[in-house]
């Protein structure tokens, strides 16, 4: 049987097999990956079935995990690195930003750097302070690497496989409070491009734009209004670098009106891009200025408050009464 | 060439207890196989028998190497070059440990490896574009198994030791060598090489040159035990050498490099010699540190220590040191050419390779760029 119903944790430890099966040069790296099989399981019996060899627990240093992966790149192999959480990434970013995405570059593309980073992001897991952040931003501004971000089990499979045959650097931020949310996968489909982003819902009167953990909160959103008498369309961007312009265009020049959605905060967040490309490319269709909804200018706060800091349904609704009544 | 190398694993089996003997004056133990005199003396750990003709060749490659490094100083002067990092004084620290790697091995260098690159048979003037401003390196790394200049300081370690565990999952019996310096030995990068390393037991041997100097601070900035003793800590050898004496650099990485490949693990080596320099030519060492300290290295200078050696044993002649002056004569005019003859680089340029499998963001600017280039040359027609 190739479809299943899995969670999303499942689908990405299903595809990460799949990885390990097929092509012998594929590693798995991070804190706890092993024998635990990560914090959150998403690797759970890769090492007892492909050996410590090839799923590495390594020491806690997360700019050694990305550092020493780039020296394994370089030797021939496909790593894919574990950042346990997304506020422990930063000990990693100088080797990201700086070797990582610059390298092919400065080799005038006589290297490649094929390795995939992952994140578990994102909040609404009652978690304490560095667990909970969407940092995805503060790598789209960075050229060289390419960010992604699945909604879904298929997705969760089907990106993971493409982010690792990709000759280029991918960030796969995994949307941690989604893991356990189960949906089908069809491990013989054909997948999409990986960085094209999908209609998840069609609607007429405005443009809900998400990706990761916001898509569910979108389409929840979409079937709320739908109740009123409004219909809103929905767009899993799936990609955050590249992102998928043109399927944005097309969406907001039928439905006339664009909210952007993340958890990330609102300001120089992805949605400050869009709404700029957008703006620009659909002067002429908008009825309404783009709005966004997102994290506050502020540290994300503790556990009890991030019901309130993270952009939920009231929040998306209360955006999107605000662009339909221009 | 023969070089022992039971006194690197010897030291392993001791416990590394090696790495922090003293001698009787309490100054750090340092392995020298000849004198600033130019006087070969034994060592009880690492010895080398090379031919006259080896010798010769190592001499060759110090003075080819500062005459390349002497003529970029010269062009960065005449605005050939935007910025030049000179070896000057760290030839035999270069070419020793250059010379003491195999085809199959990889190097990892920092942005002042120029003696490195050329062991390695990197053309010199391969490294000036990035000086020049043309490009940022731009040399295929696996050609020659020297990567790519890296100007973030320890960066590369990491590289290194992931690049060795690579080798070792290969099984492969290649080793890995990671330059970097004094300063860089207080980046966390360099420190979790060394932790990951060990750990996985990396055939990687990492070369620090402590040149004594990092940019204006000295080593006592950085460290306040020798770092070569810094090894101890993660469990594998660490070895002082003289920088300055081309033989024992050469012995004591070879051995290092041997013990790595046969599966013995990571070794520090700190090879102590001296920045006589500028950091790079913008910088201005009157500032910060005293001519009497040059002149004092002047004195055990790699270049006229090999010199005095070969002359006082007869093992070149006047013709070989008169040739040399020619090569280095053709090598200077030769670079000189290259890099005024170095084209800027294509407007375009600046777009690719940003990615190895495309980007639409690139692809959109790129086109805007160029329509708005175009724009110009239509206004002119």
């Amino acid at each position: 049987m190739s479809v299943e119903k899995l969670t999303i944790a499942k689908a990405i430890n299903a595809s990460l097999r799949t990885a390990l099966e097929t092509d012998p040069k594929v590693l798995i790296m991070g804190e706890d990956v092993g024998k635990l099989g990560g914090v959150f399981r998403v690797t759970d019996g890769l090492q007892k079935d492909f050996g410590e060899d090839r799923v590495i627990d390594t020491p806690l240093a997360e700019s050694g995990i990305v550092g020493t992966a780039i020296g394994m790149a370089l030797r021939g192999y496909r790593p894919v690195v574990e950042i346990q959480f997304d506020g422990f990434v930063f000990p990693a970013y100088d080797q990201i930003v700086t070797q990582l995405a610059k390298m092919h570059a400065r080799a005038l593309g006589k290297i490649k750097l094929p390795v995939v980073i992952r994140i578990p992001y994102g909040g609404a897991i009652g978690a304490v302070e560095h667990h909970s952040e969407s940092p995805e931003s503060l790598f789209a501004h960075v050229a060289g690497l390419k960010i992604v971000s699945p909604s879904n089990s298929a997705d969760a499979y089907w990106m993971m496989q493409q982010a690792i045959q990709s000759d280029d650097p991918v960030i796969y931020f995994e949307p941690k409070r989604r893991y356990h949310d189960r949906s089908e996968v069809d491990t013989a489909a054909i997948p999409g491009p990986l960085h094209a982003a999908r209609t998840v819902r069609e609607g007429t009167d405005l443009t809900l734009v998400a990706y990761g953990p916001m898509v569910k909160t979108c389409l929840e959103a979409a079937a709320a209004a739908a109740e009123e008498g409004k219909s809103l369309e929905v767009v899993d961007l799936r990609s955050i670098s590249p992102i998928d312009f043109d399927a944005i265009q097309r969406s907001v020049e039928k439905t006339r009106r664009l909210v952007v959605v993340h958890e990330a905060p609102v300001f120089f967040g992805s949605g400050a891009e869009i709404a700029a490309r957008i703006t620009e490319r659909c002067f002429y269709h908008l009825e309404a200025p783009v709005l966004r909804v997102g994290g506050y200018h502020a540290p994300y706060p503790p556990s009890r408050l991030e019901d309130e800091y993270l952009p939920g349904l009231d929040r998306v609704l209360d955006s999107v009464d605000r662009a339909l009544a221009y | 060439m023969t070089v022992d190398s039971t006194a690197a694993r010897k030291s392993r089996r001791s416990g590394g207890k090696r790495a922090v003997a003293k001698k009787a004056t309490g100054e750090p133990e340092l392995v020298q196989l000849l004198t600033p005199e130019g006087e070969r003396v034994e060592h009880p750990d690492y010895s080398i028998d090379l031919s006259p003709e080896e010798l010769r060749g190592l001499y060759r490659d110090m003075v080819l190497t500062r005459r390349f490094d002497g003529e970029a100083t010269t062009l960065q002067r005449q605005g050939e070059l935007g910025l030049w990092a000179s070896l000057l004084g760290q030839e035999a620290a270069q070419i020793g440990s250059g010379r003491a790697t195999r085809d199959d091995d990889y190097v990892f260098p920092t942005y002042r490896e120029h003696g490195v690159a050329w062991c390695r048979g990197v053309d010199p003037t391969n490294l000036l574009g990035m000086f020049r401003g043309v490009n940022h390196g731009g040399w295929d790394p696996n050609e020659n198994n020297f990567h790519l200049y890296t100007i973030v300081i320890g960066s590369q370690a990491l590289h290194a030791t992931g690049y060795a565990m690579g080798v070792a999952k290969d099984g492969a019996d290649s080793a890995v060598i990671a330059y970097f310096g004094d300063g860089a030995s207080s980046q966390g990068d360099v420190a979790e090489a060394f932790t990951f390393a060990a750990v996985y037991n990396a055939p990687v041997v990492f070369f620090c040159q402590n040149n004594q100097w990092a940019i204006s601070e000295p080593t006592e900035k950085q460290t306040r035990v020798p770092l070569y003793q810094r090894a101890q800590g993660y469990g594998f050898p660490g070895v002082r050498v003289d920088g300055n004496d081309v033989l024992a650099v050469l012995a004591v990485t070879k051995a290092a490099l041997d013990r790595a490949r046969t599966g013995e693990g990571p070794m520090l080596i700190e090879a102590f010699t001296y920045r006589m320099g500028a950091h790079t030519t913008s910088d201005d060492p009157t500032r910060y540190r005293r001519d009497e300290e040059r002149e004092l290295w002047e004195a055990k200078d790699p270049i006229l220590r090999l010199r005095a050696h070969l002359e006082r044993e007869g093992l070149a002649d006047e013709a070989f040191f008169a040739g040399l002056e020619t090569e280095s004569d053709a090598l200077a005019k030769r670079v000189r050419d290259t890099v005024r003859a170095m084209p800027d680089p294509d407007h375009m340029a600046m777009f690719e390779h940003t990615y190895a499998d495309g980007h639409a963001l690139v692809d959109e600017e790129r086109a805007q760029f160029a329509a708005y280039q175009a724009s110009f040359a239509e206004e002119t027609n």
